[in-house]
């Protein structure tokens, strides 16, 4: 019997040798769990978000760069104070909001880092630099948020925000995850795709704290992001920061243009908003506060804002007439104010004289010729062709539909056919004189300050527009622009037609804006006054310049501030001395426009 | 001195000391890659890490086994109830002169240079085991000789205790095994497995009224098998109360451990009970471990056990460093290497000439055993986390001195064998 127990023995150990081994196989080679486990406990995905891709001015200078912002992250299990007071003092932080934001993270988790003061700028940053190692379990975290060196341009600009649940729904390439940052508005949501960049990955190995402990496989699998790309934007930094300074405390709108490119050099929407407050842990607070303001700072009025054209039309209305041969320079009218009000001038007018002095009946009269031609005997269905062919005509200037600039929200105004008046008054029901606010501007007329300054980029350029845009080039490359910005869209009217037309404008300052004018610059312009059913009418002028050779178009709108020839024609004077000449030489008029007490 | 002509090397049992190195240095290799950090990686031989430290302890236990190997083999024989003794005093002392950490006081010494006299003490009870039951007369079928051994074996467990130092006062009753070769009655061992089986089915299964309903079926089975007479049909009823009033008593007396130990046991039936508390340990060791696969996952690329999941990997936990990175393979390697050493063992054992080598062999092979299927145990979830070293690999001194002293005394012993009279009986 006793003999048997070495043996027992032997067999005890080689049977615990075997139940390990057992054991063992059973969890690392017939179980894989456990190698997803430990993938998911020390493997960390991260992923590396690009530099989103800078905006330029025409000129090369920023207008929207990434500012690194910094927070202050804590690891509520390595975390220990000791002198609460001086640790308040230091970090410059209410004690009631430290406790707040500590127990959110001890709630979040106790090993992995939370944030505990947002947002701290580079100056509280380098100052806190210097005691974050005398407490343990905060470190500092990089992220990075737009900026902007003016604080200017915000609505051709635009924000970007988190990705709201039906945009991630949307992204077919699944390229976006929740808590990224998209463009939401002007460039920023048009270029997204440029501006984004291309993420990368990397894989880290974490220890149990969740602590970088360095790259996986020394990273073998990690991609690196590709910084997005930069814009050159059309804006002139300089012409937009003295145009937003004009327009304060106005509501309005001005659109300058490069006629012949069809660049935008500025493009102001006022009231406007600083959008530096509109980034980063501001982004809610400032949105709700704006969205709720009655003045509406965030509406775009150069591309969302409508109204009737006014006396300006009366500029088309003679070029589509010349070019149908029913106008001629020498056909005249008479300034008969029983057809429609008008203002004091020598009548009869030629089509010069009717420009330059902005004749009504001129215009009612010249515009029955445009419609009635007497292709049918039945006078309804005469005005019905006519007024389908006038349209035709008219939106070839880019009126009455979307002119494609490079935001989204864009409005296309309207010029009404014949089926809006045949839903309104019934076919067969309506003729000229139902219709005969048209000829100056007036009635259904809609049209946006984007394309007002169109137009005027139109008559410097005797016939012809790029579409207006706001991209300049791509990574510094103009021909990485989208396509259609370099098409060259004929309005139809031979080039001829526009030179009386000039003249005539250049020569309306000095009847209606005489503010306007500027000593050795000729200036084409035209006042325009937009009837307002609820105030004061608007003030409108559209203008060109040099006349001779144009480098800039502009359309001003200023609400409420009544004739064209004062408020707006002042700012474009403004605007356009600014961009040719560079510097202002009449502080008085520009004090003018600041004080904004336009009517008297 | 005398001693030094016993030395015959060519006597020496060769493939115990090779394992032994084996053991040894594998080990080293995993306590540098427990403490590896890929970030700054840092020499082998550093002295501020775990690895450098260990070199040293390794060159300590070379001139341990110098010495062992040069004594006089009577020596150990001679002095062992004096050196048993020593111990005993020593332990009844720690609690007054050691530092106390954690609550137990472990260790004495002075700064870094500290020993934990609990581990010496195994030794010094094996010696004077092997001293006290030497005598031909002794008789573990006695109930006079087995409380002689008992007590000499009680009195260090009732003094480590004290410390407290649970796992390591568990270790002395793998004595129980050389008791086994000694004589000592085989009813007792199946008692034993009986009482331990039913206490881990009754913490195990969760409604007791199936293992009552189970232990009521046996006993009824047993009886119609036998005889039927009065007295045995009383005996099994009682037996079967007597179980069933166990099985529903433990879980009463597990809630009345101290709750460390009570959520250790628990956790080894139930290890998603918490998986990140008490579950801890287990969980991540497990992973650990598990995340190795067949081949590893290639040496200090394990990124459990190098990224503190797992606790006390250099320690207690060194096998997850091992079954990371080395895989199912690198465990068979280990584990064949243990076992290999202690068959050989028992065939060492077998064939000494002395009773006192014979029983001090088979401490040695209880000890170890022991701690190495404990330690692999507890790491795969196979036991409660019981924390004791797994010999010659856990980084430590004392540990690993006093298995070394422990294995080699048994090594002189055997290689002097021929120059023993045959005292066996």
């Amino acid at each position: 019997m006793k003999d048997q127990r070495p043996v027992v023995i032997i067999l005890l150990i080689l049977g615990v040798g075997l139940v390990l081994l057992t054991k063992l196989f059973s969890i690392q080679v017939m179980d894989d769990s456990f190698m997803k486990r430990a993938e998911r406990n020390a493997i960390q995905r991260v992923v590396d978000h690009p530099y989103r891709g800078l905006v330029y001015d025409r000129n090369g200078k920023l207008l929207v760069y990434n500012n690194p912002i910094f927070d202050l992250m804590v690891v509520p299990k390595e975390f220990n104070v000791q002198d609460t007071a001086r640790f308040l003092e230091l970090f410059d932080i209410s004690k009631e909001h430290l406790i707040e934001n500590y127990n959110a993270a001890r709630k979040y988790s106790w090993v992995k880092p939370s944030p505990l003061i947002k947002q701290i700028s580079t100056t509280e940053f380098a100052k806190m630099q210097d005691y974050l190692i005398d407490y343990p379990g905060l470190f500092i975290m990089t992220r990075s948020v737009r900026s902007y060196p003016e604080p200017i341009a915000s609505h051709a600009l635009g924000y970007i925000g988190e990705i709201s649940a039906r945009q991630l729904e949307r992204d077919s390439v699944n390229y976006y995850s929740q808590g990224d940052y998209v463009g939401l508005s002007g460039l920023e949501r048009y270029y997204e795709d440029d501006l984004r960049g291309v993420k990368g990955v990397k894989y880290k190995m974490v220890n149990v704290r969740g602590i970088d402990k360095g790259p996986f496989k020394d990273g073998e699998y990690d991609t690196a992001s590709v910084a997005g790309r930069n814009l050159t934007s059309t804006l002139d930094r300089e012409l937009q920061l003295y145009g937003e300074f004009l327009m304060q405390g106005k509501t309005g709108s001005v659109v300058a243009i490069e006629p012949k490119s069809g660049e935008i050099l500025a493009m102001i929407s006022a009231p406007y908003y600083n959008p530096n407050e509109l980034t980063g842990s501001e982004f809610g607070k400032t949105y709700t506060r704006l969205n709720k303001d009655p003045q509406k700072p965030l509406f775009n009025r150069p591309i969302m804002a409508m109204y009737p054209p006014g006396s300006i039309f009366k500029i088309v209305q003679s070029l589509i007439g010349l070019q149908d041969g029913i106008l001629f320079p020498e056909t005249t009218f008479a300034c008969n104010k029983s057809l429609v009000a008008c203002h004091n001038h020598p009548s009869p007018v030629n089509l010069f004289g009717a420009i330059r002095n902005s004749c009504n009946p001129y215009y009612h009269q010249a515009f029955r010729k445009m419609i009635n031609r007497e292709v049918s005997s039945n006078t309804f269905k005469d005005t019905e062709i006519g007024l389908d062919d006038w349209r035709g005509k008219v939106m070839k200037f880019g009126l009455g539909g979307r002119l494609g600039i490079d935001i989204v929200g864009e409005k296309g105004g309207d010029v009404p056919s014949s089926q809006l008046y045949d839903r309104f008054y019934g076919e067969g029901r309506w003729k000229y004189s139902t219709i005969y606010s048209l000829s100056i501007g007036q009635g259904e007329l809609q049209v946006t300050p984007l394309q007002m300054a169109n137009l005027a980029a139109i008559f410097a350029n005797k016939g012809y527009y790029y579409t207006p845009h706001l991209i300049k080039a791509v990574d510094g490359d103009p021909s990485q622009i989208p396509a259609e910005y370099r098409v060259k869209n004929e309005v139809g009217v031979d080039a001829h037609h526009f030179d009386m037309v000039q003249d005539a404008m250049a020569e309306a300052l000095y009847g209606t804006a005489t503010r306007a004018i500027i000593q050795d610059l000729v200036i084409a312009g035209k006042t325009g006054t937009a009837q307002n059913p609820h105030g004061e009418d608007h003030s409108v002028f559209v203008a060109f310049a040099p006349k001779d050779d144009p480098k800039i178009a502009i359309a001003v709108y200023v609400e409420n501030a009544g004739w064209g020839g004062r408020a707006a024609a002042s700012t474009a004077s403004l605007m356009i001395e600014k961009y040719i000449k560079g510097e202002i030489t009449r502080p008085a008029l520009q004090e003018y426009v600041l004080a904004g007490n336009f009517i008297y | 001195m005398r001693g030094s002509a016993d030395v015959q090397i060519s006597r020496v049992d060769w493939l115990v000391v090779v394992i032994y190195f084996a053991l040894v240095f594998i080990g080293w290799f995993n306590i540098y890659a427990a403490v590896y950090d890929s970030q700054a990686p840092q020499s082998m031989f550093d002295m501020s890490i775990n690895s450098g430290q260990q070199l040293v302890r390794i060159g300590i236990s070379v001139v341990l086994i110098i010495l062992i190997m040069v004594a006089d083999y009577r020596f150990f024989e001679n002095l062992s109830l004096y050196i048993y003794l020593v111990f005993i005093l020593i332990l009844i002392a720690t609690p007054f002169i050691g530092k106390e950490v954690n609550g137990q006081v472990l260790s004495i010494g002075v700064g870094s240079l500290r020993i934990q006299p609990g581990e010496f003490a195994k030794l010094a009870t094996a010696l004077a085991l092997a001293k006290v039951m030497e005598r031909p007369s002794f008789d573990l079928t006695k109930t006079k000789d087995q409380l002689t051994a008992f007590g000499v074996l009680i009195l260090p467990v009732f003094l480590i205790l004290l410390q407290p130092d649970t796992g390591t006062a568990m270790v002395y009753f793998s004595m129980f095994l050389m008791f086994y070769r000694e004589g000592f009655p085989q009813r007792y061992y199946i008692l034993g497995i009986g009482f331990i089986a039913l206490s881990l089915l009754s913490l195990g299964i969760e409604n007791n009224l199936y293992l009552a309903i189970g232990i009521v079926l046996i006993m009824l089975i047993l009886i119609l098998m036998g005889k039927k007479t009065w007295q045995r049909i009383v005996a099994f009823s009682l037996i079967g109360i007597g179980m069933i009033a166990y099985s529903y008593s433990i879980d009463f007396v597990v809630s009345k451990l101290p709750e460390h130990q009570q959520n250790r046991i628990m956790v080894l039936f139930n290890p998603n009970l918490d998986p990140l508390g008490v579950g801890w340990n287990v969980t991540q060791s497990k992973i650990a471990i598990g995340s190795g696969g067949l081949l590893g996952k290639g040496y200090l690329e394990g990124t459990q056990t190098k990224f503190d999941f797992v606790p006390e990997q250099h320690t207690d936990f060194i096998f997850c460093t091992l079954g990371e990175e080395f895989g199912w393979v690198g465990s068979l390697v280990v584990i064949g290497l243990f076992v290999t050493l202690l068959v050989r063992l028992v065939v060492m054992a077998e064939r000494q000439k002395t009773r006192f080598a014979r029983i001090y062999g088979y401490c040695v092979i209880s000890i170890l055993l022991f701690h190495f299927m404990i330690n692999i145990a507890m790491t795969i979830g196979l036991f409660p986390v019981v924390g004791i070293p797994l010999p010659f690999f856990s980084y430590g001194g004392s540990s690993l001195w006093a298995f070394t002293v422990l294995l080699f005394i048994f090594v002189k012993l055997d290689s002097s064998r021929s120059q023993q009279l045959g005292r066996i009986y």
